[in-house]
């Protein structure tokens, strides 16, 4: 308990060691935050699900606290939704005779931002048996202006994108919809009029059953707390689930490879002999199999689940040069007294191992554990930048391999990019801190230099 | 590669000194069973990475999916084998592929084809790539890999270059001057040096091509290539810069930490004291007493760092776009090329070896303890 409380406060003598101990214990607790909060299965609905979960979203909108950082504010995503009701929507039936109906939506909205939206859409989903709802759409701007907008018989799930519209935009003079429908028409330049701007949906429906329901949508330019990607998908539960994987695999893999080699190592020292003699060779061996390539080839032909990733990592690591330090400081250890003691009162080579030899060795082992663990973060990344990430798991590498596969560098969507790549860098660095700090506390030879 | 790692504790038993024929004739000998035994650990590493490969007979299947698909094709084009019925053509198609598989081998058992790959492997003869080709048109994967290997070697080549010799002397001179304002900034950077090469590739990119636009995005050389040889030069340069920052970046201040730290518990050894009390000059004494003997283990952390970072220019050349192995490599799994695949994991094995034998030489060459015999080879 003292020698802990002793480490505590050496590491306390490195200001960046407490740092990295900060954002680790932050990582952690958002790691155990979005296990608890957002379950795996919800997570990869949410990030596999399809339109259905994402289609609301806008198209790759940088994240909305954009808007805190500039003078002209970005519009939000406005989705109105005929069955939302009053004051949002307001339905109004006229029966035009026996049969037909005219049945009038009205979706008012308040459009405040300084830029225009980056799409509108109205998706309709439409009840009858032959004959489906002839639709008309009017836009009501805040000066009192009515612009007939396009008219479609509806059929069962109709979608009528506004900029798809060729006779919408011919009578806009081909500016794009999003941009002339909310133009103060007073201006030279295209500027957003402020205020409550109406759609009107006329339907006409023939039949006695038949109903309309319609959801309208203007795209907004900013999204949420990250952003979204190519697909309108939410960049938030990404980030958020990529966070326990990198934690896990990199412990994980860092933990088992740093302990199993110490093992192996205090094996071959103990025993000498041919036992040290293969051990030395395998690690020699190990030094010219292509690590990189090798992964390759296991995702290409095995699989690409990350956990049968983090197997071959292991298997591939465990006989890594590390072996040759460890070596080293057992072959020293070995011809302590005490260990001279232990082989006279009789102690048997597991217990000599185990109790004697690998005790010593832990203040060398525990920094380069620390100090292992972004490596392996990165390599998780790294495998996702080669199109070998995780089938199913967002991950942080991943995200960075969807930003620039899609050119997001070129297009200048860098929140794509810098928002995994900032968690991976805060990931990389915490442990590397704390390891680096371990090893000088762990090893006074380098602390006076 | 054994040997390298733990100098130190082959202890300094070995004072007598033996100069001449002698040495020369030891250095051979050394170069010769560290030939053997690397090209050993060669054929044992290839073999595994063809197991690995292999694993689950996926390659095989690759290989007869293949092969049925491409006599099925044959035999449909063929104009005289028209007239056949479905059954008959099938009966046809079925033959000619046991033929072509007992042609390539398949019908052996797995033991016997892993043992002749390996030894097409080991002599380079890598097969065809199934949708990859050279520039020059070639679909042998040892030509697409033969062609690709300058470029990475330039690339690698540059970087490790100005990499090491900058850290060598970036070190130097915080050793002469620790704890100094530089000095301890350096060592609170080096954690950064946890991120690879192409985590910081991206930040570049990012700031000096998309932003700033002095740099291109990637590639090797301007499209078209600039007429003149000096402008061909120039366009090279301006490619190279980016990617070679980037590993800058990411290993220069472990570099610099860890030779620093070395450098420093060197000079503060007993000679070094007596060498400055006797009044030589600080490069004196930093060439014949400090980086003298901490030579090998310079050479040993640069070799480690060489071997480590021979993946790491896999994923700098993706992101820099540079048409080396590496992007030959991710274009390969892109296009589920498997003997690209296969064929570029045996040619990282042999870099590797070669690395490895290279700095194996040069390190016999600069420790003396090899030349005379007692250390080196049984550490």
């Amino acid at each position: 308990m003292n020698a802990f409380k002793r480490t505590f406060k050496d590491i306390a003598q490195y200001p960046s060691a407490i740092g990295g101990v900060i954002i680790i214990l932050a990582l952690v607790a958002l790691a155990v935050y979005t296990v608890v909060a957002v379950p795996y299965d919800e997570a990869i609905r949410l990030w596999r699900g399809g339109e259905e979960v994402w289609g609301d979203y806008p198209r790759l909108a940088p994240p909305a606290w954009f808007n805190f950082f500039s003078r002209t504010k970005q519009p939000t995503t406005i989705v109105r939704n005929s069955t939302d009701g009053a004051p949002f929507v307001t339905k109004e039936v006229k029966p035009i005779d026996e049969t037909m109906t005219d049945v009038i939506f009205t979706y008012t909205f308040d459009y405040e931002a300084d830029a225009f939206p980056s799409e509108l859409i109205v998706f309709m989903t439409a009840t009858f048996k032959e004959k489906g709802p002839f639709v008309s759409l009017f836009w009501i701007t805040p000066d009192g202006r009515e612009i007939r907008l396009g008219e479609v018989t509806a059929k069962h799930s109709e979608t009528y994108r506004f900029n798809q519209d060729e006779r919408l935009l011919r009578r806009l003079k081909g500016v794009a919809p999003e941009v002339a429908l909310f133009s103060d028409p007073n201006q030279e330049t295209p500027t957003v009029l402020k205020g409550t701007y109406q759609l009107r949906i006329d339907a006409i429906t023939f039949e006695n059953d038949s109903d309309l329901e319609a959801k309208f949508v203007s795209y907004g330019t900013v999204h949420g707390l990250a952003g979204t990607d190519h697909r309108r998908r939410d960049l938030t539960i990404a980030l958020l689930w990529g966070t326990p994987v990198a934690l896990s695999f990199g412990l994980v893999a860092a933990l088992v490879t740093t302990v199993t080699t110490m093992f192996i190592a205090a094996v071959g020292t103990w025993f000498g002999g041919i036992v040290d003699d293969i051990i030395q060779r395998l690690t020699e061996i190990n030094m010219l199999l292509p690590f990189l390539p090798i992964l390759i080839m296991v995702g290409t032909f095995q699989s690409r689940s990350i956990w049968v990733l983090l197997l071959w990592v292991i298997l591939l690591s465990i006989f890594g040069s590390s072996i040759k330090g460890y070596r080293a400081t057992f072959l020293q250890i070995k011809e302590a007294p005490y260990i001279e003691a232990a082989r006279s009162y009789g102690a048997s080579n597991w217990r000599i191992i185990v109790s004697y030899l690998i005790p010593r060795i832990i203040p060398v082992l525990i920094p380069g554990l620390v100090s292992g663990i972004p490596a392996y973060v990165f390599l998780e990344a790294s495998l996702a930048l080669l199109g070998l990430g995780d089938p199913v798991l967002p991950t942080w590498g991943k995200l960075i391999n969807d930003a620039y596969a899609n050119g997001a560098l070129y297009n200048g969507q860098y929140y794509w990019i810098l928002e995994p790549a900032l968690l991976l860098m805060l990931a990389g660095l915490a442990f590397a801190m704390v390891g680096f700090a371990l090893d000088r506390i762990f090893n006074p030879r380098l602390r006076e230099v | 590669m054994a040997e390298a790692t733990l100098p130190q504790a082959a202890g300094a038993e070995t004072s007598q000194k033996k100069k001449g024929a002698g040495s020369l004739a030891k250095l051979a000998r050394y170069t010769v069973t560290k030939l053997l035994t690397l090209f050993i650990a060669v054929v044992i590493g290839i073999y595994l990475t063809i197991l690995i490969a292999n694993m689950g007979g996926y390659v095989d299947e690759i290989l007869r999916g293949q092969i049925r698909e491409s006599i099925s094709i044959s035999v449909s084009m063929d104009p005289s084998l028209k007239y056949l019925t479905l059954e008959e053509r099938n009966t046809l198609i079925n033959e000619r592929v046991a033929t072509e598989e007992r042609r390539l081998g398949l019908d052996q058992p797995f033991m016997l084809r892993s043992l002749r790959f390996l030894t097409h492997a080991i002599t380079l003869d890598l097969g065809r790539a199934q949708h990859l080709a050279s520039d020059s048109g070639s679909k042998m994967v040892k030509n697409i890999i033969l062609e690709r290997l300058p470029p990475t070697l330039l690339l690698m080549g540059f970087s490790n270059l100005f990499l090491f010799f900058i850290s060598l002397y970036f070190a130097l001179y915080l050793s002469r001057n620790y704890g100094t304002f530089l000095d301890k900034a350096v060592i609170a950077m080096s954690p950064f040096s946890s991120a690879p090469a192409w985590f910081y590739g991206i930040f570049l990119l990012l700031i000096f091509s998309s932003v700033l636009g002095w740099f291109p995005f990637g590639g090797m050389v301007s499209a078209p290539p600039p007429e003149t040889f000096g402008a061909l030069l120039l366009s090279y340069a301006h490619h190279l810069v980016l990617p070679v920052i980037a590993w800058l970046v990411s290993g220069i201040f472990a570099g610099v930490y860890s030779w620093r730290t070395f450098f420093l518990i060197f000079s503060m050894e007993d000679y070094v004291e007596l060498a400055r009390a006797k009044g030589l000059s600080a490069r004196d004494i930093e060439r014949r007493y400090v980086l003298r003997p901490t030579l090998p283990n310079i050479i040993t952390s640069f070799a480690l760092m060489l071997i480590s970072l021979w993946q790491g220019a896999t994923i700098l050349e993706t992101v820099f776009n540079w048409p080396g192995l590496g992007r030959t490599l991710y274009r390969a799994i892109g296009l589920y090329d498997s003997p690209v695949i296969i064929g570029s994991a045996i040619i990282y094995a042999y870099l590797l070896a070669g690395t490895v034998f290279l700095l194996d030489f040069i390190y016999a060459l600069v420790d003396p303890r090899v030349r005379v015999g007692s250390g080196g080879s049984k550490a």
